[in-house]
C-alpha cells in the first residue's frame, strides 16, 4: 500500500466503556480510498461498537476519528452521513412497515416545491437503483417486512450507496443470504471498490470476508491484535489472530497483541 | 420498457388463476379491511333499525350520529399517530375537560370584561388559546416521554389526574354556561349546520376533488410508467365515492328544523306558514364539517408529509429510525402536541355542544378515543393504522352507544356490550392479520 497517502479514515486510540466494561480499548484503525478492510474478531470482540462510533450510533470517550486527514466531529448518525459515511447493519435496520422506496429515502426524503413527500419520484429512483442491484426486485408496493433476507439486504445496500457514499460500512453483510445473494454481494462490494469508495467490512467469519478484503484488521477484548494485508497472511495465520492473539510475521501487531515470552 | 412489460405479464398470470372477487379488489385496490369494518357496521345499523322498529336508519338519527361522533373523531385520528409510534395517551379526556374549562371561562367571563358582550372576535380568541394550552399541555407530555424516558402510558396516567383535577380548581367545580353564540355553531344544532344549499356545494366539491385525486394520480404514475389501475376500476371508484358524498349530502338536507323553531324564523323573517309546515334543512353540521376537515388534514400530514413517514417509520423500527438520521424524540413530542391540539378541537365542540363548561367534560373520552382507533385497525404493535379508520371506529362506537339509547338499554348495560364489542373487535382483527401472513 502507499503508506504516504492520506487515509480516507482513520481512527486513532478510540476507546468506549459501557458501565465499567471496556468494549473498545485504545483502538486505531484506518481505510484508503478504494480499499476493503475486514474487521475480525469474535462476537463481543468490540468490532462492532467501534464501527458504530464511527457511524454515529455510539460517542466515543476518547480517541479521534479523521476523515481525509481532517478531524471529524461525528456524533449522532446525520452527523456521520454528512461526512459521507454510510452503514448497513446486521439487523439491516429496515422499517418493515413501510415499502422500500420510503426505507431508500428514510431521513433524506425528495419533497415536491409544495414541502409534501414526492413519493413519485423516490418510487422512480428506487426502482432504477434496485433495478442495477437486484433485477428480479418488483415488489415495490409491499412493506419490507413482506420481503425476503436478500430482498431486504439489497434494499439496506441500495439506501446506503443511492447518496453516493464515500464510506460504506457493512456489519455482517452476507450472515443472513443464501449462497447465490452472497455471490452477488461480493460482485457489488468489487463494483463499489472500483468507484473509489473505502469500506469496511465486518465479521465473525473469516471465509466470509477473507477473498473480498484488501487488509484485515483483528479485535479481541475490545483491542486492536493488528494489521495484515491479506496478501502477506493466511487464513489460518488470521484465525490465530483472532482466536489466540497470536500475531504472525508480516503482520503489525497492535495493543492486544499476544505477549511473546 | 423491460421492466414494466414484466410486471404486466407478471400480474396477467397471476390474475388468470384469480376468482373474479379476488381481481375485483386487486384492480380497485380497496382495503378489504376497511371494507370489512363499513359491512360490520352496516350490520349494526340494520339490526339497530329493525329492532327499534325503523327508528334507527332516519335522517334525524343518522344527522344526530354525525354530530355525536364528531368530538371523538377528532381526537382519534391523533390517537393514531400516538399508537403507531408504540405510545399511548390517556390524558386526552382530562385534556378535552381542562382545556374546554378554559376555554368556557375565557369567553364567557373573562373576554367579555375585555371585549364587550357577544363581541364577534370572542369566539376565535377562545378558539386560538384552547389550541395553544392544548398543543403546550401535549409538548410538555411529549418532553417528559422523548427526553425524561418516562412510558407514555405512566405519563398520560399522570395527565389523566393531574389535568382532571385543574379542571375543578378553574371554577372549584362551578359549571360555566352559557357559550358565546358565535362560538356555539362549533356544536352543531339548526344554528351550527350549513342549510341546504350549502351542504350541496361541498358535496359537489368534494366530489370534484374525488375526481380530480384520482385523475393526477393516474397521470403521475402515467409519467413514470408504473403499473395502473384498469381504467373501469377508476370509473368504479369515482363513481362510488360521489355517490357515498352526496348520498351523505342528501341525508343531511332531509332533516328538517324542529316546528317550533322553523315558525320563529319565518316570523322573524316575515315568511308566511305555509300549510304543510316550513321545510328548512339543517344540512351538514358544522361540528362534522370539522371533523371531516381534520380527517383530510391528519390523513394529508400522515401520507403526504415527512413527518407522517417519519411517525410510520418509528413505529415499524425505532432502531431503524434513529440510525437513519431522524430526531425521533422531536417526532415524538410533536406527535403529543398534536394530540393536545386536536383535544383541544374537540373541547370546543363539546363545549359549544352543551353549551356549557363542566368538571366532567370528556370523563372516559380516553377510552373511546383509543377504542375508536383501535377498532379502526391502528395496531397496538405499532407501525400500522389509518385515520380514516379511526373515523370510522368512532363512528361504530357511537353507532352502538346510540343504537342501545334508542332501544332504551340501560347505561351499565351499554358499557358492558361496548366493552365486550372492543375485546371482540380486536380478536378478529387479530385473526385477519395472521391470516393476511
Amino acid at each position: 500500500m502507499t503508506e504516504q497517502r492520506t487515509p480516507l479514515v482513520e481512527m486513532r486510540n478510540i476507546s468506549i466503556s459501557f458501565g465499567g466494561i471496556h468494549a473498545v480499548d485504545n483502538a486505531s484503525v484506518d481505510l484508503y480510498p478504494g480499499e476493503v478492510v475486514a474487521l475480525l474478531g469474535h462476537n463481543g470482540a468490540g468490532k462492532s461498537t467501534l464501527i458504530k462510533i464511527l457511524s454515529g450510533a455510539y460517542k466515543r470517550d476518547a480517541g479521534e476519528i479523521l476523515i481525509n486527514g481532517e478531524a471529524a466531529d461525528i456524533n449522532n448518525p446525520r452527523d456521520a452521513k454528512k461526512y459521507g459515511i454510510e452503514t448497513i447493519y446486521q439487523t439491516l435496520a429496515v422499517a418493515d412497515n413501510v415499502d422500500a422506496a420510503a426505507n431508500l429515502y428514510l431521513g433524506r426524503e425528495l419533497r415536491t416545491p409544495w414541502g409534501t413527500l414526492d413519493d413519485v419520484a423516490m418510487e422512480a429512483k428506487a426502482r432504477e437503483v434496485m433495478g442495477r442491484l437486484n433485477p428480479n426486485f418488483q415488489r415495490f408496493k409491499e412493506p419490507v417486512k413482506a420481503l425476503s433476507g436478500g430482498q431486504r439486504q439489497s434494499v439496506a445496500i441500495a439506501r446506503a450507496i443511492l447518496f453516493n457514499a464515500r464510506i460504506l460500512i457493512m456489519d455482517e453483510p452476507t450472515a443472513a443470504l443464501g449462497p447465490q445473494e452472497t455471490a452477488q454481494v461480493g460482485e457489488l462490494i468489487k463494483q463499489l471498490k472500483r468507484e473509489g469508495i473505502g469500506i469496511f467490512l465486518i465479521s465473525h467469519d473469516i471465509h466470509d470476508v477473507f477473498d473480498l478484503a484488501d487488509r484485515v484488521s483483528v479485535m479481541k477484548n475490545g483491542q486492536v491484535v493488528g494489521h495484515a494485508r491479506t496478501e502477506d497472511v493466511t487464513k489460518d495465520e488470521v484465525l490465530g489472530m483472532i482466536i489466540m492473539g497470536k500475531v504472525p510475521a508480516k503482520a503489525i501487531p497492535g495493543p492486544g497483541a499476544m505477549q511473546m515470552a | 420498457m423491460a421492466d414494466t412489460t414484466h410486471t404486466a405479464h407478471f400480474n396477467r398470470a397471476r390474475s388468470a388463476e384469480e376468482s373474479p372477487v379476488k381481481r375485483f379488489f386487486r384492480a380497485t385496490e380497496i382495503d378489504t379491511r376497511l371494507l370489512g369494518m363499513v359491512g360490520a357496521m352496516l350490520i349494526i345499523w340494520i339490526g339497530f333499525h329493525l329492532l327499534s322498529g325503523g327508528l334507527f336508519l332516519t335522517a334525524r338519527n343518522l344527522w344526530n350520529l354525525s354530530v355525536q361522533t364528531a368530538s371523538v373523531a377528532v381526537m382519534a385520528t391523533g390517537m393514531v399517530l400516538v399508537i403507531v409510534t408504540r405510545n399511548i395517551d390517556l390524558s386526552v379526556g382530562s385534556i378535552l375537560g381542562f382545556v374546554g374549562m378554559i376555554m368556557g371561562v375565557l369567553q364567557a367571563e373573562l373576554l367579555p370584561q375585555l371585549l364587550g358582550f357577544n363581541h364577534p372576535a370572542t369566539w376565535i380568541v377562545t378558539l386560538l388559546a384552547g389550541l395553544l394550552l392544548g398543543a403546550g399541555i401535549g409538548a410538555l407530555h411529549g418532553i417528559i416521554i422523548a427526553f425524561l424516558n418516562v412510558p407514555s402510558f405512566i405519563v398520560t396516567l399522570g395527565g389523566l389526574l393531574v389535568w382532571r383535577g385543574a379542571t375543578w380548581f378553574v371554577t372549584s367545580g362551578r359549571t360555566v354556561a352559557p357559550m358565546d353564540s358565535t362560538f356555539r355553531l362549533m356544536g352543531g344544532g339548526t344554528e351550527g349546520s350549513i342549510g341546504a344549499t350549502a351542504s350541496w356545494i361541498v358535496g359537489l366539491i368534494a366530489c370534484v376533488a374525488i375526481v380530480a385525486s384520482i385523475i393526477h394520480s393516474r397521470k403521475q404514475r402515467k409519467r413514470f410508467g408504473f403499473p395502473r389501475r384498469p381504467i373501469w376500476a377508476e370509473y368504479f371508484l369515482s363513481a362510488v365515492g360521489c355517490a357515498l358524498v352526496l348520498g351523505a349530502v342528501a341525508i343531511a338536507n332531509y332533516y328538517p328544523w324542529p316546528t317550533n323553531i322553523a315558525r320563529k324564523y319565518a316570523e322573524a323573517n316575515g315568511i308566511a306558514w305555509p300549510e304543510g309546515g316550513l321545510f328548512i334543512a339543517h344540512g351538514i353540521a358544522i361540528p362534522v364539517l370539522i371533523a371531516i376537515l381534520i380527517g383530510i388534514v391528519m390523513t394529508f400530514i400522515a401520507t403526504r408529509l415527512r413527518f407522517g413517514r417519519y411517525v410510520f417509520a418509528l413505529g415499524g423500527n425505532p432502531e431503524a429510525a434513529e440510525l437513519a438520521g431522524i430526531k425521533t424524540r422531536w417526532v415524538t413530542v410533536r406527535i403529543f402536541a398534536l394530540m393536545g391540539m386536536l383535544c383541544a378541537v374537540a373541547a370546543a365542540i363539546s363545549t359549544a355542544r352543551l353549551n356549557a363548561a363542566t368538571n366532567a367534560q370528556g370523563e372516559l373520552d380516553e377510552l373511546y378515543t383509543i377504542a375508536a382507533a383501535v377498532i379502526g385497525g391502528t395496531s397496538l404493535a405499532g407501525g400500522t393504522g389509518t385515520i380514516a379508520g379511526a373515523m370510522l371506529g368512532a363512528l361504530v362506537m357511537q353507532s352502538l352507544q346510540s343504537g342501545m339509547v334508542l332501544l332504551g338499554i340501560d347505561s351499565p348495560l351499554q358499557r358492558i356490550v361496548v366493552g365486550m364489542v372492543l375485546v371482540t373487535a380486536v380478536w378478529l382483527d387479530t385473526v385477519y392479520r395472521a391470516r393476511a401472513k
